[in-house]
């Protein structure tokens, strides 16, 4: 059976395409049959992000369009076995993504027999941010600990609640999964940041993440390389954590508290 | 600075402050949501008519609709200014 998962967030910027190419990443990883869709037409940046933007020929609306098959758009990641990338197009107009076409697409891709399919959405509650969630089984909400990030978190949750097909057909809701990214235990600690808590407290919904504030997600996108094949960061042991709860295993929570820093260090350490 | 910083042990507190505004706001956003799209316009033209009969402010008029499992309640409350 393959599940649709929604990666949205309402606000640009609080991480939707890293954490959908770690996600879609981390799924393949794990031996699911994956294909991650960019849906944010006329802002194309997943490939990037995936480091096959030199292997784009075909896009969505070509697809969608009749000019294009789906196996000739389909990217096949060169790391991972099972995992492929569905560009979008750059054209500007934002209504060519049409839900029947996007339907058309995603039924083509159940026949293909993809496990998962992760549609990375675009910023706001527009038309291409409601074509990227309507047909989800399951929502990744990703929410910065900061007001505005929080506040259209909850608006997207509103939406997915109302405008969904599963909503409504009256069907059984989207499964709805809050990943917390950028989040600073520092600054948490010193309370100028809203805690894993306060945010879980107010959009009630399961957490499935927290992903701490890492240098290694700008170094993942500037060599295009997912940053869960960064082992060695935290953000990469994170966002494995969050696909193994995904998937249903349990896994206790790390990286909330600040890394105990020595003497020495608090004395002459760099504050960063 | 950073020996200071090593005592200065006092919380900045905004996040706190941030909560509650969340808090406030987001009951506020919820509680309009799945109302109908033709309430505020509504409530503009019911305004207007009040208006010729009587001075009332903008807050002072409220309209919902509540939903329960059989039927929906239009409710439109108004608050008259206290007699003087």
């Amino acid at each position: 059976m393959t599940k649709v998962v929604v990666v949205t967030s309402g606000k640009g910027g609080v991480g939707k395409t890293t954490s959908s190419a770690a996600i879609g990443t981390g799924l393949a990883l794990r031996g699911h049959k994956t294909v991650i869709i960019d849906f944010d037409v006329g802002l194309r940046n997943l490939d990037l992000i995936m480091g096959c933007e030199r292997r784009v020929v075909f896009d969505f609306v070509n697809v969608i369009n009749g000019d294009a098959t789906l196996s000739q758009a389909l990217i096949k990641d060169k790391r991972v076995e099972n995992l492929h990338v569905f560009p979008t197009s750059q054209t500007r107009d934002k209504d060519a993504l049409t839900m029947s076409g996007v339907e058309r697409v995603l039924d083509e891709l159940r026949e293909l027999k993809f496990d998962y399919i992760v549609c990375d959405s675009p910023a706001g509650i527009e038309h291409g941010a409601v074509a990227a969630l309507y047909f989800a089984d399951e929502a990744i909400v990703v929410t910065n600990p900061e007001v505005s990030s929080v506040r259209d978190s909850d608006r997207i949750l509103g939406i997915l609640a109302s405008k969904s097909r599963r909503a409504q057909r009256g069907e059984e809701p989207v499964h709805e999964h809050l990943l917390l990214t950028r989040y600073s235990a520092d600054r948490v600690e010193r309370g100028e940041m809203l805690t894993v808590k306060d945010v879980n407290d107010i959009l009630a919904i399961p957490l499935i993440g927290v992903i701490p504030e890492s240098p290694a997600v700008l170094k993942a996108s500037n060599m295009g390389v997912p940053v869960i094949h960064d082992q060695e960061s935290l953000a990469g042991q994170a966002y494995s954590d969050a696909v193994a709860r995904f998937l249903g295993e349990k896994r206790d929570m790390r990286f909330l508290a600040p890394p105990r820093k020595g003497l020495l260090h608090k004395l002459f350490g760099t504050n960063a | 600075m950073n020996l200071i910083a090593l005592f200065r042990r006092r919380p900045d507190g905004s996040a706190a402050i941030a909560k509650e505004r969340l808090q406030i706001i987001l009951a506020h956003e919820r509680s309009d949501r799945g109302q109908p799209e033709f309430l505020p316009r509504l409530q503009q033209e019911l305004m207007a008519v009040i208006a010729k009969y009587v001075k009332v402010e903008q807050e002072n008029i409220n309209v919902t609709v509540q939903h329960d499992d059989t039927r929906a309640i239009l409710e439109i409350n108004v608050e008259l200014p206290p007699k003087h």
